[in-house]
């Protein structure tokens, strides 16, 4: 139980207004004005000296943005965001790109080390260890230091900032980008399209398995910047990689908007394992200052036999608006969705999945743990749905919601839909409460309200937690006990 | 050794114990009989410090330390241990994590250092099989799917391990067959120790015949009504308790 004690340990070491990661590093950065225009978007291509094909692309998403309307059904209350109040760019001014580590601007590797993640520790664990973790770090919205590339490079993987992709291989960025969630998809990816800053690429050859972990850490640096993150995954025709995404922002007393998108894409018996701990400001007790978190995840199984399984473990932003899915277009591919999210304080989350079955024999599976505490409402929204040519869909979705206290909300909104007879759809829900008597049984044999809420928890998001990668795993549990903080007691 | 002096105690505005006394020494077995609504489980509570149950008078000293002030946690690391009539399930944590959780949660609330896992495992193999628990039952998560028999003798290896200084049993016999019972109270019978009391709460005298009390209480109406030696159980056996009911009113 050392990571268990550890993690109370550190729950008593934080409090809401004292959020860790709270700190601003002053680096400058380069800036486009402030608000959107087709000039914004022009501008922005332009820095990243794309090419034209790409400039028009962002201008037509643009131009769809401003017909488009912000949805409003999801089960989350915000100010209205004013989109011309907000800064589309911006880039840390340690340009050119530094060709190793030692290149890297110092200030920023003392943020790293701040946030607990020195990539020079990284790569010492990395030779260390059997198991790799390759590092794509976005500060702010331009890549900055990537490590391992030789290695990788090796294997014929392919991992690097998406702005690079776009002139090594174009080629590949050009069939892909927008394949899986189009411009006009929805408000924000349809923005995210016109302005995306950069993100992280990877293209894995037939037949490869990558052999290592690849990584990204980011997070939110600069005042009132929009981050609009584009990743852009492929995994060639029988080949498999497990991609890892973490996340810690500083505090800021205004909301910052987060619009990202990824997409995945895997071709005949490929695999894709995606895994997310989101850890970005809650905001203050009142909820005052968190980020916004406006998310389109989708992986499409374009090939036969081929699988995408998202792992997500939810704690932080004001609000969460998120949706990893899966289109399972290949016969027998299938589609994995497993998510903690959790809620405290003033937070408030809206997040599920879709599985949407279009091949033969094709299967998903959804895990959903909901932690509901303080004043926090967290609504699981899910869609399981079969269309004609779906013979033999299945899908088998436990979606579990837990509350701590007496003030917070939990709900879930299934939608399931069969448009093939043969399809056979299971869903299992149930909520329910750390019970007075569960708390009592655990104090009575020496565990403080705390640990004892700690350990139930723990029990309960377990079977998604072994979903998880070791390393991020233990990162995740840490995260869930510090979510929780003065929920009990 | 543990004394209870003049105790008063409420639940949400209702008087349930009445001023109760009770002295139960080192290395002494005390039994506690009474009909339905006597108070004897809230007693249990009470003592354990279970939050909701308000102390309106008396005290209670365990080894001549006031323990009233301090929470649940705190009095289990001081030594109190209570064997539930109902153990409660926690699911997705597994019976080795909480064993090892809670053991070393006491142990560095006193101050000593938590055991490594190779010095915890071999306690815990110790007393399983002392106790008849096989070993995937503690990989399983902590009472879910456990047997009425399996949950109690996992209660009492968990006593073995936290090795307390004073333990109650709240109704350890009931949901039992006759061979879950013998097994049950052999395990309490091993951890009679001279420096160890037991408060050993039950409706029927049976349990007794297994676990045999030095002193015997007749609780009614939150009090004690009547003490004596292990012949009295046998008394309420065959009389009931009528006769004890009315001189508490």
């Amino acid at each position: 139980m050392a990571a268990v004690q550890e993690t109370v340990d550190r729950v008593k070491s934080v409090d809401v207004d004292a959020y860790k990661y709270g700190f601003v590093s002053d680096i400058e950065s380069e800036k486009a004005p402030k608000g959107l225009n087709e000039d914004i978007v022009r501008f922005i291509s332009a820095k990243k000296n794309e090419p034209a094909w790409l400039t028009e692309w962002r201008l037509e998403a643009y131009r769809l943005w401003l017909t488009m309307r912000e949805p409003d059904w999801a089960r989350v209350d915000y100010p209205k965001i004013n989109y011309q109040d907000l800064y589309y760019y911006s880039a840390p001014k340690s340009t050119p790109g530094p060709k190793n580590i030692d290149e890297v601007d110092p200030e920023l590797l003392r943020v790293y080390e701040k946030l607990g993640i020195p990539l020079r520790e990284q790569e010492i664990l990395a030779g260390v260890q059997e198991r790799r973790v390759a590092v794509d770090a976005v500060f702010d919205s331009v890549s900055v230091a990537t490590t391992f590339k030789a290695e990788l490079a090796k294997a014929g993987v392919i991992f690097c900032p998406i702005s690079e992709a776009v002139h090594t291989h174009p080629e590949l960025v050009k069939k892909y980008l927008g394949s899986v969630v189009p411009t006009s998809d929805n408000y924000y990816a349809t923005l995210n399209s016109a302005v995306f800053s950069d993100g992280s690429f990877v293209y894995i050859p037939p037949g490869v398995r990558c052999p290592m972990e690849l990584s990204t850490y980011f997070r939110i640096n600069e005042q009132n910047t929009g981050q609009f993150e584009r990743t852009l995954i492929i995994a060639d025709k029988g080949s498999y990689v497990s991609y890892l995404e973490g996340c810690t922002a500083p505090k800021r007393d205004e909301n910052q908007l987060h619009a990202a998108v990824v997409e995945l894409i895997t071709l005949d018996d490929a695999e894709i394992k995606y895994s997310t701990v989101q850890n970005w400001y809650p905001g203050d007790a009142d909820g005052k200052g968190g980020i916004y978190n406006f998310v389109t995840k989708r992986g499409d199984c374009r090939g036969a036999r081929s699988k995408i399984s998202w792992t997500q473990v939810e704690t932080g932003s004001a609000i969460t608006w998120k949706y990893p899915s899966c289109i399972l277009r290949g016969d027998e591919s299938r589609g994995e969705f497993y998510s903690i999210a959790i809620s405290n304080g003033r937070q408030q989350v809206d997040s599920g999945t879709k599985m949407i079955h279009l091949g033969k024999n094709t299967t998903s599976r959804i895990i959903s743990k909901g932690i509901s505490a303080g004043r926090s409402n967290n609504t699981y929204r899910g869609q399981v749905l079969a269309q004609k040519r779906a013979t033999n869909a299945r899908n088998f979705t436990n979606c579990d919601s837990l509350l701590i206290g007496e003030t917070c909300g939990a709900h879930t909104i299934p939608y399931i839909e069969a448009k093939n007879a043969s399809a056979v759809f299971e869903h299992e829900a149930t909520t329910s409460k750390i019970s007075e008597d569960q708390l009592f049984y655990c104090m009575q044999r020496g565990l403080s309200a705390e640990e004892a809420t700690a350990l139930i928890v723990n029990g309960f998001v377990r079977d998604v937690l072994q979903q998880l990668p070791m390393e991020f795993a233990v990162e995740a549990q840490k995260l869930i006990s510090i979510s929780l903080e003065g929920s009990v007691g | 050794m543990i004394e209870i002096r003049n105790l008063h105690a409420e639940i949400d505005g209702k008087k349930i114990i009445n001023g109760l006394s009770l002295t139960v020494n080192d290395g002494e077995v005390a039994a506690i009989m009474g009909p339905n609504g006597s108070g004897k489980s809230t007693l249990s509570y009470v003592i354990s410090g279970r939050a909701g149950y308000e102390v309106t008078g008396g005290e209670i000293l365990l080894n001549g330390e006031n323990i009233l002030e301090m929470n649940a946690a705190e009095r289990a690391a001081k030594g109190v241990f209570l064997a539930f009539q109902y153990p409660l399930e926690i699911p997705g944590v597994t019976t080795m994590t909480f064993l090892k959780a809670c053991l070393n949660a006491q142990r560095k609330s006193r101050g000593e250092a938590e055991l490594t896992t190779p010095d915890f495992m071999k306690r815990v193999k110790a007393g399983a099989e002392k106790l008849g628990v096989p070993q995937d039952m503690l990989r399983r998560a902590l009472n879910v799917g456990f047997s009425g028999g399996e949950k109690k003798r996992m209660e009492v290896l968990q006593m073995s391990l936290l090795e307390p200084t004073f333990a109650i049993l709240d109704e350890t016999d009931s949901g039992l067959d006759i061979d879950a019972l013998r097994i049950v109270s052999e395990g309490v019978n091993a951890l009679r120790d001279p420096k160890r009391s037991f408060l050993v709460i039950t409706h029927y005298q049976r349990l007794l015949d297994y676990i045999v009390p030095d002193t015997v209480h007749v609780m009614s109406k939150g009090q004690i009504v009547k003490t004596g030696a292990k012949e009295l159980a046998l008394e309420l056996e065959a009389n009931g308790y009528r006769d004890f009911v009315g001189e508490a009113a």
